[in-house]
């Protein structure tokens, strides 16, 4: 078993309710904050290496030591529960089932940052979720964690919910800001940074749901004794969402030394692939990050045993490699097309993009019109090279990285899969009753697990 | 008259309250989520009064209800069924269940029922995909799917709808 700090009351009945939680030792961190200054604070997390977990990995420290602070002006923390990347739903999970884990920790790094207004932005299609956080923050509230004057520090703080209403990229920081001013979600283009220029011109820091969950841990423990667990820049837990051909679909939480093999395969967490087949591909960080084959997921391409951390996840970049992302833990087995789950992501992104810039607004409506094409048999050879040059042409061309998280997928899948493209081109008939298969990207282990 | 409940006035006044004054646009949003709930959908004349309300131009309201895919902007039916359909389901059989919703209620993905009962949507990865297939209904979320539920669970719509009548 491994280490774990965010999940460990998860199981404790009535831990969604105050009393539970504060009896099984919630709040403490709270307690020990408010005895220490803010930039000391911001120097545990800093110690810490807790790296932001809604996708880039961005040191949560370094992020907080940036926001401005200039006289008189109010500052926010808005928290990102918007989850919408494919694959991704281990927010909502710590919100359902420890509502009060991220309230502390809104909390902390509230009093961190100097915010007595904080946002909690969460996507709208999770509609019965605010009302587990509000009675969470109705109780921390009532028990004086909230509101005027907490615990008698002089600090003054309310947490309010508010909910989107289906969009994707609000999920990104600045059109999240936009979305809470009660406009459009269209991204801003920076500089000016959040941390200068957020929410209604205010200095502003958005952080994930889980990154500020995992505060509390580091508080408790202090900074140095949190960036012991795991290895290097992955310093601490980090919670996996795992879904598609596997059998046991779930939230799972890491400690970041484990190979990816172990997650896959072991019963403790993904417990293999269902009815003895074989594993054929796997996104392991959310749909934005390149697509695996079996043969580069389990090693990387020196030979070397890949591990479930921010490093080995990447190894090798984009060529052999993919990223940690957002821990959105997709896994296709022999039977799926991956043409067809690739052209799923790219009308998925053609429905997201908010259309401000054209390579990303016309790019993913040609990308994903291509991609049906091939998928159903309808498609040219010079497809292939066509749909590789639109991607190109999308990624850094963009005021935001959703253009780039949706030339990433399609990248990979020819990368890595062009022989699969190259076959729906030659068997027009075939590709609509019958599968390319497993081809030679078999999983490395050849051993078939049922 | 598009116009809210008292209650409704009240949610709507504590919402604005949230934000620095001057800023009570923010509450759009949720604003617009309180007035699909009372009416069902967003028709030009409530967006113009969350407009009035909010004492924002009317036009302010139009952009956002239309950039957002949950406010529906045209009549929908008493039950919407959104199914996802992103790869994540899709490898979990999605498909078969839109399929078989469809045959079931005899319309297409985007129709409702001449009863004006049930929409059928298909939508975009909803943050469930663990427990795929699924659906939203509503507040919540229909997950695990199979043909046996989506019978369950257009059965359980008819009698609520019975009686409720
Ligand atoms: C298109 C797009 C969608 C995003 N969606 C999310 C999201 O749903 N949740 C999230 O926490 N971050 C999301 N991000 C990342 C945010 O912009 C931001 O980096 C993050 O909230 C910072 O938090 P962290 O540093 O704690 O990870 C998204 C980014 C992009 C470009
Ligand atoms: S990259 Fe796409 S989503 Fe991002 S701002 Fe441009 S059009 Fe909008
Ligand atoms: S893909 Fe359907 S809920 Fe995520």
């Amino acid at each position: 078993m491994g280490v774990k700090l965010l999940l460990d009351k998860a199981h404790v009945e009535g831990i969604r309710y105050y009393d539970v939680y504060r009896r099984e030792g919630g709040y403490r961190s709270v307690e020990k904050a408010l005895k220490m200054s803010p930039a000391d604070i911001v120097e545990e997390v800093k110690k810490s290496g807790l790296r932001g977990r809604g996708g880039a990995g961005f040191p949560a420290g370094m992020k907080w030591s940036f926001i401005a602070k200039p006289e008189g002006v109010p500052r926010h923390l808005v928290c990102n529960a918007d989850e919408s990347e494919p694959g991704t739903f281990k927010d909502r999970y710590l919100m359902e089932f420890l509502p009060h884990l991220l309230i502390e920790g809104l909390i902390v790094a509230s009093f961190a940052l100097g915010s007595n207004a904080t946002y909690i932005y969460i996507r709208g299609e999770y509609a019965w979720i605010p009302d587990i956080l509000e009675q969470a923050i109705n109780e921390a509230k009532a028990n004086g964690w909230l509101g005027k004057n907490i615990q008698g520090s002089g600090f003054d703080c309310e947490i309010y919910v508010q909910r989107g209403a289906g969009a994707y990229i609000c999920g990104e920081e600045t059109a999240l800001i936009e979305s809470l001013e009660g406009k459009r979600g269209n991204p801003r283009i920076k500089p000016p940074f959040p941390a200068v220029k957020g929410v209604w011109d205010r200095p502003t820091v958005v952080n994930n749901v889980e990154t500020l969950a995992a505060v509390v841990p580091v508080i408790n423990m202090g900074g140095e004794e949190y960036s012991k667990i795991g290895v290097g820049k992955s310093t601490g837990t980090k919670l996996i969402s795992a879904c598609g051909n596997i059998n046991k679909p779930g939230v799972y939480e890491i400690d970041m030394t484990i190979s990816v093999e172990e997650f896959v395969y072991s019963d403790e967490y993904c417990g293999g692939i269902p009815n003895g087949k074989r594993l054929k591909a796997c996104i392991p960080g959310g749909s934005s990050v390149p697509i695996l084959p079996a043969n580069l997921l389990f090693k990387t391409a020196k030979g070397e045993q890949r591990m479930m951390n921010y490093e080995s996840l990447s190894d090798g970049g984009f060529a052999t490699g993919s990223m940690m992302g957002s821990g959105g833990f997709i896994v296709l087995d022999e039977d799926q097309c991956v043409v067809k789950h690739t052209l799923t992501l790219a009308r998925f992104y053609r429905h997201e993009s908010c259309g401000q810039c054209s390579p990303c607004r016309e790019g993913t409506g040609w990308m994903e019109k291509i991609l049906k094409n091939i998928e159903t048999g309808k498609g040219k050879m010079s497809d292939i090279d066509l749909l590789w040059d639109i991607q190109r042409k999308i990624e850094g061309n963009t005021i935001c990285p959703l253009g780039d998280a949706a030339a990433w997928p399609v990248a990979a899948a020819i990368r890595h899969f062009r022989d699969e493209f190259e076959w729906h081109v030659n068997n027009p008939e075939l590709c609509l009753t019958q599968n390319y298969g497993l081809a030679h990207y078999a999983d490395a282990r050849e051993v078939v697990v049922s | 008259m598009a116009q809210f409940t008292e209650e409704r006035l009240a949610k709507v006044k504590e919402i604005i309250a949230r934000y620095p004054d001057g800023k009570q646009k923010s509450a759009l949003l949720p604003v617009l989520h309180l007035a699909q709930e009372q009416f069902g959908w967003l028709s030009s004349e409530t967006m113009d009064y969350v407009a009035g309300l909010l004492q924002i131009e009317p036009i302010e309201v139009y952009e956002v209800a239309t950039f957002y895919s949950m406010y529906n902007t045209k009549p929908v039916g008493k039950y919407m069924f959104e199914v996802c359909q992103t790869g994540p389901c899709m490898v979990r059989g999605s498909e078969d269940i839109i399929e078989y919703i469809k045959q079931k209620l005899g319309i297409k993905v985007g129709e409702t029922t001449s009863d004006g009962l049930f929409t059928l949507k298909t939508v975009e990865c909803l943050g469930a995909c663990g427990y795929a297939p699924m659906m939203q209904l509503g507040k919540h979320y229909r997950e695990h799917l199979t043909k046996e539920k989506v019978d369950a669970i257009i059965d359980e719509c008819r009698r609520n709808a019975a009686a409720n009548n």
